[in-house]
């Protein structure tokens, strides 16, 4: 008991000490997914003297939970509560519609606040570098997530489901999975989500019955996992085609899987998949073919001047492992084959992008950093780091992760920052104007920033539109509109 | 069997969303003190927002008695252990840093919501619908691991992707207060990766 007592005494006197060392400490958060309102709760936790700014391009908060994760996945969504508690803290606020890169510059944000962690995601795609990969029908499923999602820089994107009856999907991974259920699975079930409105009209017209995920690598390497699996095998009465032949495994791959429970779950759910499959589709059943070893060579189109995407030629591969890491890759055999499509979503990653000022590995897609501290190069010895600039989530450890790796994302980089306040390296003794500095740049270049109580209307007005048609909410595609909602009645008293 | 068990874990995030509402107000202030469990008992039972109230009363009602109940006996009995109610069962919780607090769960509450009425730090992003793994929790006896039933295939696919998974983790959602559970402790991932430091790694089997 006394024992417990002195603990919980010890733990008190240091958040008492660290509140007055952090006394106000002014802190900017860029970009508000996952990590972003991680990184800021356990700031503001952490650092009792703290005041924490989120700032977001767009004029909605949560990143990909709300424009990524898939419509008809509500459960992963409810962490969205948690993340709303944040800005009620009053040492909290979130700054909407503002763009780092272009709203505010990086050196002014730095200029402002004694620390900022750049939170702002991955918003742009790996590309495959084959020929033919502009032909119109060719999306990455970054744009079409976004545009089933009702992101505003997507909702005219208009993929035209209607011309053809197959789609290819490049990629095996969760994304991939994703936009396949969405395009396979019954529209009545899809109206119950909170799917846009524009996405639900087109999949209701669509004509796609038959849908290839296509990996470069073998079933044991699958990237996704098991929950994203078995659902999309469980979608109501739909044909799954799994070759069996392409279930054999090398000794290599039974290496991966006795080191790995998820390719070891994954694997055997496909293999029981290929086991209960029926041989043949009922007629106007809708298909989904897993089809492995297989990597695109060049995209097809046909002869007229449509520029239309006809199919893919993949050149059939084995695996080769690489001597070191175990890891298996996919080399090329010189055998091909096509596959006719109208449609094609290359799912194979997203990618970060720069800002002026900001280091970047342009190989990797990320900013080059030791543990969420943003080195000024990644070449030279001594390593050099940014004076209070730390990065976390995609942009920090590149494009993959669930919600929750943000989380452990999050504490290492808030770690980072409370280890060099500890230790002198930031100086939060010198004021810095922080908000309401932000508050003055914005004013005087005439942007017009979307408060949290802004979002709270969008988000009524989103939750009202839903109830008409018994959905969660009706998401507002279009910026115009987005602001408008937002500046109903919203004071912008922050 | 399964399916009865996934069913109450519904009601339990239903419930835990509620509770954590009411509770957020007051979090802060109470963090680091470890009375919480006997404040509890004085705060009104329903901070919630009126909607859910209907709702929570009256699936709450048999835990909320058991409340109760102790609340009556708790000052008498203190923190001594065997003259527990049967309703309620003792579970410890090892937080990151190796600390323990020591709680009492009723029978028919998941570890998350008792996690959660205590201040324990345990997250829970989806409140306890299976779909986050970040309830992550290791059962540090192998004993009181092999009483629990077998996780349900949706609780693997979450627990495939946990963070810093072991042979005996299971998801605080989904565990549910029993009386064979009496004297279980939970340790936080991280608490364990100390332990490994420390040469202290749990070792099932
Ligand atoms: C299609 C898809 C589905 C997914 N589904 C799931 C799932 O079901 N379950 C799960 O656990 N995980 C899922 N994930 C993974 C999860 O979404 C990510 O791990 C997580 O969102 C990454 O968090 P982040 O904060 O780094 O980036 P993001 O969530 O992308 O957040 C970045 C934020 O920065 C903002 N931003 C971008 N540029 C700027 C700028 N210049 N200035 C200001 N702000 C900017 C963006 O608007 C955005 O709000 C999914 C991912 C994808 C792509
Ligand atoms: N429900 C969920 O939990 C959920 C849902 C969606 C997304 N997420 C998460 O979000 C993250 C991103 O998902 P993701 O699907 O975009 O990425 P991912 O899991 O990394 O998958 C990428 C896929 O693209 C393939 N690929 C990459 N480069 C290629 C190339 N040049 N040619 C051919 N194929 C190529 C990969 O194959 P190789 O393996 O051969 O490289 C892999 O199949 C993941 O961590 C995922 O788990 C989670
Ligand atoms: S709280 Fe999300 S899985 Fe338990």
């Amino acid at each position: 008991m006394n024992k417990l007592a002195t603990l919980h005494g010890k733990r008190w006197i240091s958040r008492c000490y660290s509140s007055l060392s952090s006394q106000s400490l002014r802190v900017c958060v860029v970009g508000s997914g996952p990590a972003g309102f991680y990184t800021a709760e356990k700031m503001l936790k952490a650092h009792q003297g703290a005041e924490v700014d989120i700032i977001d391009r767009l004029p909605t908060p949560f990143g990909l939970v709300r424009s990524g994760v898939a419509p008809d996945h509500p459960e992963t969504k409810i962490v969205v509560n948690q993340f709303s508690r944040v800005p009620l803290n009053e040492r909290c606020s979130f700054f909407g519609n503002v763009s780092l890169g272009s709203s505010v510059s990086l050196s002014e944000l730095r200029e402002m606040y004694h620390v900022v962690v750049l939170a702002y995601g991955a918003e742009s795609d790996r590309v495959l570098g084959v020929p033919g990969e502009d032909l119109e029908g060719i999306y990455s499923a970054r744009e079409f997530v976004w545009w089933y999602n009702g992101h505003p820089d997507c909702s005219d994107l208009d993929p035209d489901l209607k011309s053809t009856d197959t789609a290819v999907i490049l990629g095996q991974g969760n994304v991939a999975l994703d936009v396949a259920r969405i395009l396979l699975r019954p529209t009545t079930e899809l109206a119950k989500t909170d799917i846009a409105e524009h996405a639900l009209a087109s999949l209701q017209e669509s004509s796609i019955r038959k849908v290839y995920l296509v990996g470069r690598r073998g079933p044991v390497q699958a990237a996704c996992t098991a929950k994203e699996l078995r659902e999309v095998l469980g979608i109501k009465d739909l044909y799954i085609n799994i070759l069996e032949s392409d279930l054999s495994k090398s000794a290599a791959d039974e290496e991966e899987m006795k080191n790995s429970r998820i390719q070891r779950r994954v694997y055997e759910i496909l293999s029981k998949a290929a086991r209960s499959q029926p041989s043949h589709p009922i007629s106007g059943q809708r298909e989904l073919h897993f089809v492995f070893f297989r990597r695109p060579e060049k995209f097809l189109h046909s002869d007229d001047s449509s520029g239309r995407v006809t199919g893919v030629r993949l050149e059939k591969t084995v695996l080769k492992e690489n001597s070191g890491s175990g890891r298996q890759s996919a080399v090329g055999t010189g055998q091909y084959e096509d596959l006719g499509c109208g449609l094609v979503l290359k799912s194979i990653g997203y990618k970060s992008v720069p800002v002026d000022g900001l280091p970047f590995d342009h190989h990797k897609g990320v900013v080059p950093n030791i543990r969420g501290r943003v080195l000024s190069n990644t070449h030279t010895e001594p390593l050099i780091f940014e004076n209070g600039l730390y990065v976390v989530g995609w942009l920090k450890r590149g494009p993959t992760g669930i919600v929750a790796t943000n989380l452990y994302c999050a504490e290492e980089t808030v770690a980072s920052i409370s280890e060099d306040l500890d230790q002198g390296v930031l100086t939060p003794t010198l004021p810095r104007p922080g908000r309401e500095g932000l508050q003055q740049l914005l004013d005087s270049k005439g942007v017009r920033f979307v408060p949290f109580n802004g979002w709270e209307q969008i988000d009524l007005k989103e939750k009202s539109l839903g109830s008409l048609k018994n959905k969660p909410r009706e998401k507002i595609t279009r910026w115009g509109e987005l602001l408008k909602a937002a500046n109903r009645e919203s004071v912008t008293e922050q | 069997m399964n399916m009865a068990k996934f069913k109450l874990a519904q009601v339990g995030s239903l419930l835990v969303r509620e509770l954590t509402r009411g509770q957020f107000t007051t979090t802060i202030q109470r963090r680091y003190l470890q009375r919480s469990y006997n404040q509890y008992l004085q705060s009104p039972v329903s901070p919630s927002p009126s909607n859910y109230k209907g709702i929570s009363f009256s699936v709450y009602s048999h835990a909320y008695n058991n409340r109760h109940a102790f609340s009556t006996s708790a000052s008498d009995n203190g923190h001594e252990e065997g003259n527990q109610q049967k309703e309620k069962i003792s579970v410890t919780f090892i937080d990151k840093g190796g600390e323990e607090t020591h709680i009492k769960v009723p029978v028919g509450m998941s570890m998350l919501e008792a996690a959660h009425e205590n201040d324990i730090e345990l997250e829970g992003a989806c409140e306890g619908s299976l779909a986050c793994s970040t309830c992550h929790v290791i059962v540090m006896d192998v004993d009181y691991y092999n009483k629990l039933e077998d996780p349900t295939d949706e609780e693997n696919d979450m627990l495939d992707l946990a963070f810093g998974l072991t042979e005996t983790s299971r998801l605080g959602c989904q565990v549910i207060a029993k009386p064979e559970l009496d004297g279980l402790r939970l340790a936080l991932p991280a608490a364990t990766r100390n332990f490994a430091v420390d040469g202290h790694v749990p070792k099932p089997h």
